[in-house]
């Protein structure tokens, strides 16, 4: 099951790419967004695929027997997910303002900080 | 119950059951100082007035908190503390050791100029748009960065002091500012997540995340584990938040733009902490990988510093020269990882602080030579020297000391980085490193012959306020005289530093630190 989920991954690798590498920056989110997801399936992957075996140590034993399922992942991808969610949301408000302030969606219009045609230096004094 | 029958568990297998010596405390101190602080000063979100007063008694306490941390460092070697008493590598462990100690109080160092100078820079509305929150908040991503013994930690660190950072640096809303967070935002978040996927293949491989666990199991998985992706992708990842070449663009689009204090802050802050982790990770924890990358690190870092060197000889703006001053820092910093040993890593931690310091400070000045002189630009900026002689003089210095030249902080690590280079036999490094600190000292040298020297009259427009708020000059001073300090007495420092080398190379301290009784 491992070799499906990593596949899995690298669709959603693949489609993440392919977005970020576009000029619309809606577009680059979808890809940051999709980006997210695939390291949260990752990480899932990582730790190993354990089917139908919780890890619940039953009441009188102190330790687990035989292999169960790794709960950590779930920890590390909940936090992933929170965290990418909020910087999700950040950047759809702060594309917004961009559009709404730019006039554009296009990154390679986006030149208000780093104007094309800038005077060069002074060269004497 | 079941549970009463059963013979007691064994808690000592799974549990730190030692009380915690009050000393220990210090650890995790500057966190939770950062973040208690940070959230009073949301409750107080109404009180605006009280803000700066209450950040600027926060960091100072923060200064004192790290310094008494790497005083007990120094006495007592590495420290750890893990979460929820569980003993590692289950628990969260947080260990500051010499480099650890040594980047937060810097950290706090320049935390605290930056909390003074915001004092001359940051209005009303900026305070209530929560200027001092975020600064507190990210403080504590910084210092939790530094400080943490583990690397999913060490990701949720950066996360943190990531989005502290957005706030910053759209504060004020202006169309450079929105411009200038997009690259920012976007390319860091993705160089976030980049260090995220390797946590995850680190995890896959090594099963472990605690930073001790994995330098100690790093030679035995060479065979099996794919460690040089590991490594490639950290350098990468750690490399897009340092803003190393050819992945540093987001840093000149975006750093000049915010308020002059949170450049400032985000120039002796946040590349600082990426560069760190670099060091963490490759030297300590997979050093037979780095070894083998050095050429390419190497490759990088002549790049960086070339990039950054001829970058900031083309601007024109006081603060996008600087942007690009950092970047040649950066290079210079990664000379040193790729040349490594005691010199070459010593050099790369002492030429980090040197630069959190200095680059700082010149962002203060920048802000200062705009007040002064109405402008941020070259072309109109004039008669500097006239206006405020004290002020020429510490830029002067300042100058001096970002080119690497005798006596201030910048020389003494690229002297360490110059021969560690030579000494390996990598003469073209070594030649980049002295051609970016002679190319840097045409681009201040040239800097300060307009702005400075040349008359008010040849400049247009130069009409503004001729003395400088004591809020703004402090802090420009303070650091300038550290510079300088560092410059005439290296002596205690360099030794500190070169035991903080030896440790991350011969991690033993470290891991006795987290395992005391040795392999569990």
């Amino acid at each position: 099951m491992e070799a499906w989920f990593a596949l899995l991954v690298g669709i959603f690798f693949t489609v993440a790419v392919y977005l970020l590498l576009s000029k619309s920056i809606i577009r680059v989110l979808l890809g940051v967004a999709i980006l997210g997801n695939a390291v949260n399936l990752l990480i899932f992957t990582g730790g190993r695929l354990t089917r139908g075996v919780p890890p619940v140590i039953p009441g009188h034993q102190d330790t687990l027997t035989g292999p169960a399922a790794n709960a950590l992942p779930q920890a590390l991808i909940l936090t992933a997910i929170v965290i990418s969610f909020s910087f999700f949301a950040f950047l759809l408000v702060l594309a917004w303002r961009a559009y709404e302030e730019l006039q554009t969606d296009n990154t390679d219009e986006m030149r208000v900080a780093e104007p094309k045609d800038e005077p060069a230096p002074p060269l004497g004094y | 119950m079941a549970a009463s029958t059963s013979p007691p568990a064994d808690l000592s297998a799974a549990l730190v059951l030692d009380p915690v010596a009050s000393a220990e405390w210090l650890v995790i101190l500057p966190v939770a100082w950062c973040l208690a602080i940070g959230a009073l000063l949301v409750m107080l979100r109404r009180k605006i007035d009280w803000h700066p007063y209450i950040a600027v008694l926060g960091l100072a306490g923060l200064v004192l908190i790290d310094v008494f941390l790497l005083r007990h460092v120094l006495a007592s070697g590495p420290l750890t503390m893990v979460m929820g008493r569980w003993l590692p590598p289950f628990g969260i462990a947080f260990t500051v050791d010499l480099s650890g100690a040594l980047f937060a109080l810097a950290a706090s160092v320049v935390a605290l100029a930056g909390g003074i100078y915001s004092l001359a820079d940051i209005n009303d509305s900026g305070r209530r748009y929560g200027f001092y929150p975020f600064l507190m908040l990210l403080m504590a991503g910084v210092s939790g960065a530094f400080l943490t013994g583990d690397i999913f930690n060490l990701y949720v660190w950066f996360e943190v002091l990531l989005i502290s950072s957005f706030g910053l640096i759209v504060l004020g809303s202006e169309r450079e500012q929105i411009d200038g967070a997009v690259k920012y935002g976007f390319l860091n978040l993705i160089a976030t997540t980049l260090f995220l996927i390797t946590t995850g293949y680190l995890y896959a491989s090594f099963g472990t995340l605690n930073m001790a666990d994995i330098a100690r199991k790093a030679e035995g998985l060479a065979g099996t584990a794919p460690l040089m992706t590991l490594t490639a992708l950290f350098v990468l990842a750690f490399g897009m938040k340092a803003a190393a070449f050819p992945v540093n663009f987001w840093l000149p689009a975006s750093y000049h733009t915010p308020r002059v204090v949170v450049s400032a802050l985000f120039a002796g802050l946040l590349t600082k902490v990426g560069i760190y982790a670099l060091i963490r990770v490759t030297v300590m924890l997979l050093p037979l990988q780095r070894e083998e990358l050095s050429f390419v690190i190497a490759l990088v870092a002549a790049l960086t510093m070339l990039v950054g060197a001829f970058g900031a000889l083309a601007q024109s703006d006081f603060r996008r020269m600087l942007g690009y001053l950092v970047v040649a820092g950066i290079g210079s910093i990664l000379a040193g990882i790729a040349v490594g040993g005691p010199g070459g890593i010593g050099g790369a931690i002492f030429y980090a602080l040197h630069s959190m310091l200095v680059m700082t400070a010149l962002y203060f000045a920048s802000g200062i030579a705009a007040r002064l002189g109405g402008s941020f630009s070259l072309s109109s900026l004039a008669g500097l020297y006239r206006r405020h002689a004290g002020f020429a003089a510490l830029t002067l210095m300042l100058a001096f000391a970002v080119s690497g030249l005798p006596p201030f902080s910048g020389f003494w690590p690229k002297v360490m980085l110059v021969k560690a280079a030579l000494d390996i036999g990598a003469w073209w490094l070594a030649g980049a490193l002295l051609l970016t600190g002679f190319l840097t000292t045409v681009v201040t040298g040239r800097f300060f012959l307009l702005a400075y020297w040349r008359d008010a009259g040849a400049g247009e427009g130069a009409t503004a306020s001729a003395t400088i708020s004591p809020a703004a000059l402090l802090p420009l001073t303070a650091l300038t005289v550290l510079a300088l300090a560092i410059g005439l007495y290296p002596e205690p420092l360099l030794a500190t530093i070169q035991t903080a080398a030896t440790g991350l190379a011969e991690p033993s301290a470290y891991l006795n630190s987290v395992f005391p009784g040795g392999a569990p």
